[in-house]
């Protein structure tokens, strides 16, 4: 079921223009706006409290103060947030607006935890489309919200002529392929029972299911390369007060940005930085040292460096060659060794070193870079690992992958399709019959056909014709 | 029976030479009248005459109605579902099988109920017998011996038909069933001859008369395999296959069946066949170029089978009997094109078939139809009121969808002569309506055959749940009998009230694990209740009711109908409330209605190729819309931003 034009789910956007403003707004109408925003909003107010519904009783149309959280409890900016009842808004619906920082981290997070959690990425127009739809737009202006809606056609058919475009949805078309052979199989063992044909087992469906799983999350992931080539390799330099963190930053800068000072804890709040990296866009934030403080200032630095690592993409973890791997190295390595990290061994240049390469990897289990911040050489040394980094398969954006996806509602199909094709796993591991399996299975392939707008209707049915030899 | 003569005024328009200046007769008239007496006409005539309406139903011989020209049997995968939805709705088709079946089998019980398909091999001249009686014991209905060659239509109505011994009968609709009659035309190796099937005559005339009305007309083919004595088979070459020993009736109206039943038989072909056919591939009428019909390509014959699997080294074939008053047999899979000497020397290498005797040769026929996209949803004509069209004539294939399209526009014919609203069903209610909507949608570009993946809502569209889905419409049309009204009324009550003990009755865990013990299911510690007994694998009803019964608790008495459905609904709640909730999204485009005549080339923001198409089809629906080939969701928006402001600008007035 194609959704573009349902209007009973809610929606959500990035409302202000990309780029580094100094606020930014998105946008959720629909039904489930309040809801939404009372998950992952915590007012300043402690007197507003939650109804029966869990929806915060937060007053319409008044500016309301506090945190927005995303599904991990993790903070990700302080906002404001203004809830509009229906059916005096823009569209009509239910609206939020959720006014943050600028800059596109906080309001990416918001989105993207606003669409785990029910919302769909609106279309182009869409908001609109729904603000005549409701009666909020006068007649003569339906001309222009039909061309705003038509034109979507032509632009994402110009879109559609990009080679980037054509590659993904090649593969796309590929992935469907594999659907196709298990659907037709499906198809031809319900609708043909009487026939001599090969019987489809748990075991081959299992088989092709695990097969499309891979293949969906190869190409879910591509969505980080196209993410980086927008918005550049996010990568949080971690490690205990004083190791050489700004250092490191100001040796990739070129320049004295962070205050680096032989006092632990200099670094108060975070530094964002945009280099260029042999061609590769990156953003490189100098965290505060992760360390238990009372210091408030530096206690905000410090929450904020664990949500920098939350969502970078590598993790420089930095270790001062002058002093032995402690408690504290320990703990900050357990907080990032699930995510993509290097370690990195700073001051080898100094007399009295205490670790090396060996004890890390007796420590920790892996090898580290030894460098110096401070001198010539490690630079290089640093650039080349990250450029190792984006083009390794395990990064998930390797250039080997010649596809990539960008559209937020491409990468929303895509996920969906993981979720349905998981629910067939499931089903099938529980022996569930065919035609049960089979709706997750077609649910995950027609969402794939909404991306590269190719319906289902009829291709199955052909191919089972094409291969069985079926016949009263 | 003589009225009044009929006068031809300026306005009756009778293209047929033959007719002009002839003398012609009134001789009666009709609300309804039906062209044809298949499957499709039977269930349209019925239906009419059902509703209460004058009916005459015509056929160009009497004998040949509800005649099986192919397979002596009915029901199938997504058929067996369209003769319960027939069944449901007040039709004749799963009486009439339940009569004259002389074997039965639920196909797919290795998958789940939504799947689970009844066929059942028919005795052919017991359904003709059956049928016919069931016809001319009708109330409303006269049956009628005559070929009708002109349709009467004057300013775009239907008016009457006219029949080829210059009989005029006067009707306010018309239906038309014209099967494979129409031009029909036989390929039997390198002769080819006009003929209707199974060596009937071919109605030739009302061919032209349609073309002349506008309505464009193409060619369609299908085929079957002969029939031989089954005295000249060897039974022992082949494998057996037996009816269920169970029965479950077609229709609703009946509980439980007992009947001796007889076998098919199973045997395979091999390289030698295939050799043989290969040889003569040019001296295939399918392969010469003769044939310029389209077929089926689930109904390919022997030797396209061999052409285009020719790396399949054997096809198999059920021999299937005619009936119990005759000793031909049906050569199931196995039609052809092949001249006769080449079908006695393939036929003859299949195990069990070496000395066979044919009595019928295998042929290929091909007929004129119409493209179904002219037909509205209701399956009236377009371009002409009144006129409506059912069957092979609409371009499917089949005894069961030719009937399940015949009950519709009897139904709807009807509707129309009422004056009331026609009823279309969705594709969320009915295989009926998934099969009636691809057709008026679509189109079609071979005969079209019904499959359960052509559902989008499989779990909804069960065989079980039929009559829950759609008796109360057809009651509501005025078609189906107050029996089984009633009839239905008690077991959806029965049903309900089932479902609802089940969910607030336990038993204590001593009960339960006798249940569990039996099929290998982790036993449970305290009381549970009797619905998430059923939940667990392998439980059926009928287990947990006999076990229960041997403890000498009560237990209601159940119809087979009853406990299937309370089974299902119980068993699979889950799933089907996932696809309910799919279908409730579903229901939204499809309740936003367009009209008739919209002129879509002048919407502006649509393209081109979307409005021409939305001009042709005519949707009824955005639902429908959107599933036209060609109509892309910015179009859909497009509509729905147009239809919204048509109707604010309809209230500022």
């Amino acid at each position: 079921m194609n959704n573009l034009y349902d209007d009973s789910d809610t929606i959500a956007a990035i409302s202000t223009p990309i780029g580094e403003g100094g606020i930014g707004i998105v946008r959720i109408s629909g039904d489930q706006s309040l809801d939404l925003l009372s998950k992952i909003f915590e007012p300043a107010n402690k007197d507003i409290k939650k109804n029966n519904k869990d929806q915060l009783l937060i007053p319409s149309r008044i500016l309301t103060y506090g945190k927005i959280y995303d599904k991990k409890r993790n903070l990700i900016d302080e906002v404001l947030v203004s809830y509009m009842k229906s059916p005096t808004t823009y569209t009509g619906e239910e609206t939020v607006e959720i006014n943050c920082h600028g800059g596109i981290i906080p309001l990416r997070n918001i989105l993207n935890t606003v669409v785990s959690l029910g919302a769909r990425p609106a279309e182009r127009g869409e908001f609109t489309k729904r603000a005549f739809l409701n009666g909020k737009l006068d007649l003569t202006q339906a001309e222009a919200v039909m061309d705003l809606i038509s034109a979507k056609t032509d632009t994402s058919f110009n879109v559609a002529m990009t080679q980037l475009q054509g590659r993904l949805s090649e593969h796309i078309r590929l992935i469907r392929s594999y659907f196709i052979d298990l659907l037709v199989q499906i198809t031809v063992n319900i609708d043909y029972p009487d026939e001599d044909i090969e019987e489809l087992t748990y075991s081959n469906i299992l088989e092709s299911l695990h097969k499309i799983d891979s293949s969906l999350k190869e190409l879910s992931a591509s969505s980080e390369r196209g993410r980086i080539l927008r918005e550049g390799l996010r990568i949080a330099i971690v490690g205990k007060p004083n190791v050489g963190k700004s250092s490191i930053l100001n040796a990739l800068l070129y320049e004295d940005r962070a205050i680096v000072t032989d006092v632990p804890g200099t670094t108060r709040d975070i530094i964002e930085e945009t280099i260029d990296v042999r061609g590769i866009p990156v953003v490189i934030t100098d965290t505060a040292g992760i360390r238990d403080t009372d210091d408030l200032v530096e206690k905000i630095g410090v929450e904020k460096s664990k949500l920098s690592i939350e969502s970078s993409d590598l993790i420089f973890f930095v270790l001062d060659a002058a002093r032995i791997i402690d408690e504290e190295d320990e703990r900050i390595f357990s907080h990032i060794r699930d995510k993509n990290h290097i370690i990195l061994i700073n001051k080898n240049d100094v007399d009295n070193k205490a670790i090396s390469s060996n004890e890390v990897k007796e420590h920790f289990g892996e090898d580290a870079t030894e460098i110096s911040a401070i001198r010539d050489g490690s630079i290089q040394e640093i650039e080349t690992l990250i450029e190792e980094f984006v083009n390794s398969k395990s990064s998930g954006f390797a250039a080997s992958q010649n596809f990539m996806i960008t559209n937020a509602r491409h990468k929303k199909l895509i996920d969906d399709s993981i979720l349905a094709v998981s629910d067939a796993i499931t089903s099938t591991e529980a022996f569930e019959p065919l035609e049960i399996l089979e709706i997750d299975v077609n649910h995950a392939y027609e969402l794939l056909g909404e991306i590269i707008g190719e319906t289902t209707a009829g291709d199955i049915i052909d191919k089972v014709f094409e291969r069985f030899c079926l016949g009263k | 029976m003589k009225e009044t003569d009929f006068v031809l005024d300026d306005k009756v328009n009778i293209s047929n030479e033959n007719l002009i200046g002839k003398e012609k007769n009134l001789m009666g008239n009709f609300d309804v009248i039906v062209v044809g007496a298949g499957h499709a006409g039977c269930e349209a005539a019925l239906a009419s005459a059902r509703m209460g309406l004058k009916t005459c139903l015509f056929s160009m011989n009497l004998e040949a109605i509800a005649m099986m020209p192919c397979n002596p049997s009915i029901g199938g995968t997504g058929k067996g579902h369209l003769v319960r939805e027939i069944d449901a709705l007040g039709g004749e088709m799963g009486i009439n099988i339940d009569k004259s079946f002389i074997q039965s089998r639920m196909l797919n019980t290795s998958k789940g109920p939504a799947v689970h398909s009844l066929r059942a091999q028919a005795d052919k001249a017991l359904y003709h017998t059956e049928m016919k009686k069931t016809l001319e014991k009708q109330e409303n209905l006269f049956l009628k011996q005559a070929e009708i060659v002109e349709l009467i239509v004057t300013d775009g109505t239907v008016r009457g038909v006219v029949t080829q011994s210059n009989c005029v009968y006067e009707g306010k609709a018309i239906i038309l069933c014209t099967g494979t009659f129409l031009r029909g035309k036989i390929f039997i190796g390198n002769s080819s001859y006009f003929s209707g099937p199974n060596g009937l005559s071919p109605s030739m005339l009302l061919a032209d008369n349609l073309k002349k009305l506008g309505i464009s007309m193409r060619r369609f083919k299908t085929g079957t395999p002969a029939r031989c004595l089954s005295s000249s088979l060897n039974f022992e070459n082949m494998s057996e296959q037996k009816g269920d020993e169970e029965i479950v009736p077609f229709s609703f109206l009946n509980d439980s069946l007992e009947k001796d039943q007889i076998s098919c038989w199973l045997t395979y072909t091999n390289e030698k066949t295939h050799d043989i056919i290969r040889r003569n591939f040019h001296r295939s009428a399918l392969f010469g170029g003769e044939i310029e019909g389209i077929g089926a390509r689930y109904c390919p014959s022997i030797e396209d089978k061999v052409n285009r699997f020719s790396d399949k080294p054997r096809h198999q074939t059920f021999i299937e009997p005619e009936g119990l008053d005759t000793e031909e047999m049906y050569i199931q899979g196995m039609s052809s094109s092949l001249p006769e000497d080449v079908q006695y020397d393939f036929y003859k290498t299949i195990p069990g078939l070496e000395n066979l005797i044919i009595t019928r040769p295998a042929y290929a026929i091909e007929y004129d139809c119409i493209d179904p996209i002219e037909l509205k949803p209701s399956l009236e004509h377009m371009n002409i009121k009144g006129l409506f069209c059912a069957g092979q004539f609409n371009g499917s294939s089949g005894y069961e969808e030719a009937a399940a399209q015949g009950l519709l526009a009897g139904i709807n014919a009807s509707l129309l002569v009422k004056g009331k609203n026609p009823l279309v069903l969705k594709r969320n209610e009915a295989y009926i309506g998934v099969l009636i909507d691809d057709l008026v949608t679509k189109g079609t570009n071979e005969p079209y055959r019904i499959m359960t993946s052509r559902a989008e809502y499989r779990l909804v569209l069960r065989q079980d749940n039929a009559d829950t889905r759609l008796t109360e419409l057809g009651y509501e049309v005025g078609l189906v009998s107050k029996e089984r009204y009633e009839k239905y009324l008690q077991k959806k009550h029965n049903v309900e009230l089932e479902i609802k003990r089940l969910k607030n009755t336990s038993v204590k865990a001593e009960v339960a694990n006798k249940i569990m013990e039996k099929t290998g299911n982790t036993p449970v510690s305290g009381s549970i209740l009797l619905s998430d007994i059923l939940k667990r694998p392998k439980i059926t009803y009928e287990l947990i009711a006999s076990i229960i019964e041997e403890e000498n608790f009560e237990w209601p008495k159940l119809t087979r109908h009853e406990k299937m459905e309370v089974e299902v609904s119980i068993k699979y709640a889950g799933y089907i409330n996932k696809q309910l909730a799919q279908v409730e999204r579903f229901k939204k485009l499809e309740n936003k209605r367009l009209d008739i005549d919209i002129d879509y080339s002048k919407i502006e923001g649509l393209r081109i190729e979307a409005a021409q198409k939305l001009d042709a089809i005519k949707p009824i629906s955005l639902g429908q819309a959107s599933r036209i080939s060609g109509v892309s969701p910015a179009d859909i928006n497009v509509l729905l931003i147009w239809l919204s402001k048509k109707r604010r600008m309809k209230n500022e007035r």
